[in-house]
């Protein structure tokens, strides 16, 4: 394994030169990833020119900034200028976006080189990265398996070691959820903490960029990088951005973390999950943590919330895919409606379409005091339960999904299904939380298990030191098994 | 025996799109500048390409405020924007950012003065629903058609999209054309006053569409209602309002039912005719927009944009009259403009009578100031120089006649009246035995227009005036010199 800290390491001591780096990156990708089909764009030369500059900049004796060199991924739904940015739809197959993300440009300003953009569900509507308009992504620990989703595109690619780390988006766990499947860190922020300008919408008010590692150290320090107020994104909190790594080796000796009875009780939670996820307790518990259970009564309706209140914005957020500015258009039409009408039924996937079709009616008259602003309701007692929760704990601790990574097509005809897999992540999202998902074991065949971590509104610090003095303690990371993608 | 028939009753309310005139769009940075190359006023937020958000101009927040307050309505403490939905292609997003459920401001009023040829001038206070923000469309340009249907192809410009609106609904408090064409220019009277808008219906930047029905008498329930479009002046307000009345009264009484349609003002035609049926409206499917908070105007800042607002034009309507004595219909006038009135208000504070300075101002420099295309502003002539002209007239050192000879001279390069009736010696002769002298000789040169006179001919005096005038180059005091003419004339 090789994080941001050692590679900043062998570069600043010339171990290794930029350009090395990238290039063995690249032939990585080329030779595994037409397995893994993580990447769906991979950004040779220019990657390859940048790193040349950094080394240039190097050898010249230059100060270089923190992320000098290292390969990044790009999932992509976060606007690249002037490279491809689809969304994993045929919809936005040829569109480039003429600016750049907020995230993204923070990361190439601290010298991090664009390596690649990764697949992703179709606009990020899906938990396993099959839904994309361009091929599903196969679990790098077992390519049977799916690697999660929305984000399984850049969770696979760090899993993999086809970058250092990646960004990702999480909506409703499309960050947490893959990183769980895959066995790497995703962090999900709070709502708000990082901007959203070049991020391309699924459900504004839940949407979060965050990124995927190798371990926690390089989540903060990846966080430290893009956080922050974005005068072009009016819903980016304007609060001071604390230093995320510095609290990582403080003991949590006297920390309450609480364990949500409804999310150990659930019906459909593994009981190889349910057992790592209480053995990686007891670990904070030996580290000093009291535990404390904690029941948040609402939990459980967050998944018809969010179903209701994502797909609402969705049906919004995708109506100006209409054919007639970019992206996609059916052009064999003599008449307007039907040009918009084709366009959007060939650009758009069933998945997305479901949503979109979903949404519509949820905020029709007639329904929207039964659907839109019902989930409004709820999503208020969902934060409330929260809020009182963290009136006793300081950390709430949950599995991130029910299962580990389950069999590619196995969800194809049952969306439902596939919907709960984000049963536990979800509440999160609707409450703004920062959430953490971290590997703490694996089940009989071989699958990573993830558990989830989530602290109070801008409690990042804290969620990160928990997470890391998690890490620090477990053998999870020694005890990989061996898997020919991970370790060739 | 049958009842007398009740009179019939309009009811019209206004829906007037302000165009705030903010340089930069509502939600974004592109300029809002009219009249350029289509699609040169766009941006990645304008054309809502994927990724984009919007972050409220603050500018138009204060200039949407502003204009609550001169319309009396209460200014919400929080409100927010909603989503409103349809596909069109003039509408990047195929949503619009608008304010649905909670308005910037709501419940106000404002007071028109309704004018009319040939009938008294009255009083009446027009309530005012509320006040919201909104993005405006592109425009559309159908190629071999003026619509959509039957072009052959449409382009889009978006120069247009994103440039800040205010809506603002009046109640149905109106009852005749020339109450609803008083009321929205009186609307324009207030946002040009305050500077939020250029209010020019021309180029779109002001824009009412009147909803109308009639009803049997006062107490009856509303009629059926009918929304006219597509006015571009405040007189085609009036001739649609008048016009839709008497079709829909008409329609009543030979038994046919008014439609609930959206009808367009034919200007060439001076008619409505149906565009679209109002039956089966659309579900807009509002909701919160996510990507902006909510909106919260503090009381420290209502009060400092309070402070910052101008004398609207009613209170100055109600000055002038009361305060400076002048007529209803010149108050009217010189208040129309605010250009205008802080010019004659500039005169009247340096001295000069109110009457005289309003004849002045809204007679040969609103004639001028007209024809040249500029505002009262931009005179050179400025007011001071204006009080010092009527000045010397008041004082007798010149006549009206040479008032009126230099003033082009004036206003095309301003400066002081004074120094040039001295420089040109156009003073005012009125020195009794100098004006004696030339009556004098003037009765040598006409001997027998003196006897004509004396034998009874009394209309020659103007004959004589008009020569003493000729002869001074029109210098001499025309009152002085009649009362000596007439003293020498009748001498004998």
């Amino acid at each position: 394994m090789q994080t941001i800290a050692q590679w900043r390491q062998k570069l600043l001591k010339g171990e290794v030169s930029s350009l090395e780096l990238i290039d063995e990156t690249i032939s990585r990708i080329e030779s595994i990833d037409n397995t893994i089909h993580s990447y769906l764009y991979v950004n040779k030369d220019k990657a390859r020119f940048a790193a040349a500059k950094i080394d240039e900049a190097r050898a010249a004796g230059d100060a270089l900034p923190p992320l000098a060199g290292i390969p990044l991924a790009i999932k992509d739904n976060l606007c690249t200028q002037g490279i491809p940015t689809t969304c994993s739809s045929r919809m936005l197959e040829t569109f480039v976006p003429p600016y750049e993300s907020t995230v993204t440009e923070k990361l190439w300003k601290a010298g991090g080189i664009l390596i690649g953009k990764t697949n992703l569900d179709e606009f990020a509507m899906g938990s396993s990265t099959e839904t994309s308009a361009f091929g599903a992504t196969a679990n790098p620990w077992n390519v049977s398996r799916v690697p999660g989703g929305s984000s399984g595109g850049s969770a696979a690619a760090v899993a993999s070691r086809l970058c250092t780390a990646s960004l990702g988006s999480d909506t409703g766990g499309s960050i947490r959820q893959p990183a769980s499947f895959c066995g790497v860190v995703g962090l999900k922020p709070t709502y708000g903490r990082v901007s959203r300008w070049g991020l391309i919408a699924f459900a504004s008010s839940l949407d979060q960029v965050g990124p995927f590692s190798n371990n926690v150290e390089d989540a903060a320090e990846l966080l430290q990088v893009i956080a922050g107020k974005d005068p072009k994104d009016s819903t980016s909190l304007d609060a001071p951005v604390p230093n995320y790594s510095e609290n990582l080796s403080t003991s949590i000796s006297g920390m309450r973390i609480g364990l949500i009875k409804e999310c150990f009780d659930q019906e459909g939670l593994d009981a190889d999950v349910k057992e790592s996820v209480l053995k990686a307790a007891e670990n904070l518990q030996s580290l000093g943590a009291e535990l404390v259970e904690i029941s948040c009564p609402r939990f459980n309706d967050g998944i018809a919330t969010y179903y209701v209140i994502a797909p609402s914005e969705a049906s919004a957020n995708l109506a100006r895919y209409d054919g007639v500015k970019y992206g996609y258009r059916f052009e064999e039409v003599d008449d307007l409606a039907s040009m918009t009408a084709i366009s959007r039924a060939r650009g758009f996937g069933n998945e997305v379409q479901r949503r979109i079709l979903i949404g519509t009616y949820a905020l029709s008259a007639g329904y929207v005091d039964a659907f839109y602003k019902k989930a409004q309701q709820v999503r208020t007692l969902i934060r409330r339960d929260f809020d009182n929760a963290f009136k006793k704990v300081d950390i709430l601790l949950t599995p991130t999904s029910p299962t580990t990574a389950f069999k590619s097509g196995k969800n194809h005809d049952n969306p439902l299904a596939m919907y709960l897999s984000d049963l536990l992540t979800i509440p999160a999202n609707l409450a703004g939380l920062p959430s953490i998902s971290l590997p703490c074991g694996f089940d009989p065949s071989g699958l990573p298990i993830g558990m989830q971590l989530i602290g109070n509104v801008l409690d990042e610090p804290r969620l990160l030191q928990v997470a890391h003095q998690y890490e620090q303690s477990s053998e999870i990371m020694k005890s990989a098994p061996d898997c020919e993608f991970i370790n060739s | 025996m049958p009842q007398a028939a009740v009179e019939w009753e309009p009811v019209i309310g206004l829906e007037t799109h302000v165009q705030l005139g903010t340089s930069s769009k509502i939600f974004t940075a592109a300029s809002t500048n009219f009249g350029d190359e289509p699609n040169t006023h766009i941006d990645p937020v304008v054309c809502g390409l994927p990724g984009t958000l919007p972050v409220l101009n603050k500018r138009v927040l204060e200039y949407a405020v502003k204009a609550a307050m001169a319309l009396n309505l209460k200014i919400a403490q929080h409100c927010k924007f909603d989503r409103k939905q349809y596909f069109y292609p003039d509408l990047p997003k195929n949503y619009q950012i608008s304010q649905y459920d909670e308005p910037i401001a709501e419940d106000g009023w404002i007071e028109v003065e309704v004018a009319e040829k040939g009938k008294d001038t009255y009083l009446k206070t027009i309530g005012i629903e509320r006040l919201h923000m909104e993005e405006d469309a592109g425009k559309l340009v159908h190629a071999g058609s003026d619509r959509l249907a039957g072009s052959t192809y449409s382009l889009v410009d978006y120069n247009r999209a994103g440039v800040a609106l205010a809506e603002i609904v009046s109640k149905p408090d109106l009852r005749t054309g020339r109450e609803a064409s008083e009321y929205a220019s009186e609307i324009r009277r207030i946002v040009r006053y305050l500077g939020v808008s250029d209010g020019n219906m021309q180029e779109g930047s002001l824009r009412c569409d009147v909803n109308i029905s009639v009803r049997r008498g006062s107490d009856a329930p509303f009629g059926t209602k009918v929304e006219i479009k597509n006015m571009n002046s405040f007189s085609a307000i009036q001739k649609a309002c008048d016009y839709e009345i008497k079709r829909q009264i008409k329609t009543y009484e030979s038994g046919g039912t008014v439609l609930q349609e959206t009808r367009l003002w034919d200007e060439n035609k001076q008619l409505t005719k149906s565009m679209r049926s109002k039956e089966g409206s659309s579900d807009y499917r509002y909701f919160p927009d996510p990507d902006l908070g909510p909106i919260e105007v503090s009381i420290e800042l209502q009060d400092q944009w309070r402070s910052e607002l101008p004398e609207l034009p009613s209170a100055k309507r109600h000055r002038y009259a009361k305060e400076l004595g002048l007529s209803a219909y010149d108050s009217r006038v010189l208040t129309d403009d605010s250009q205008m009135a802080s010019y004659f208000e500039n005169v009247v504070l340096a001295g000069c009578d109110a009457k005289l300075a309003s004849n002045w101002i809204t007679g040969d420099l609103a004639a001028y100031v007209n024809a040249q295309r500029i505002t009262f502003d931009k005179l050179l002539f400025l007011p001071e120089q204006l009080a010092e002209l009527i000045q010397l007239i008041v004082e007798g050192k010149i006549s009206g006649k040479i008032a009126k000879e230099i003033l082009p001279g004036l206003l095309e390069k301003g400066g002081s009246p004074k120094n040039i009736v001295e420089s040109q010696n156009l003073g005012m002769i009125s020195d009794p035995k100098l004006i004696e002298k030339k009556i004098d000789e003037l009765f040598s040169q006409f001997p027998n227009e003196v006897e004509s006179y004396r034998a009874g001919k009394k209309k020659l005096q103007g004959f004589f005036i008009g020569q003493l005038m000729k002869n001074t180059s029109g210098k001499v005091d025309p009152k002085l010199a009649n009362q000596i003419l007439s003293k020498k004339l009748n001498a004998n």
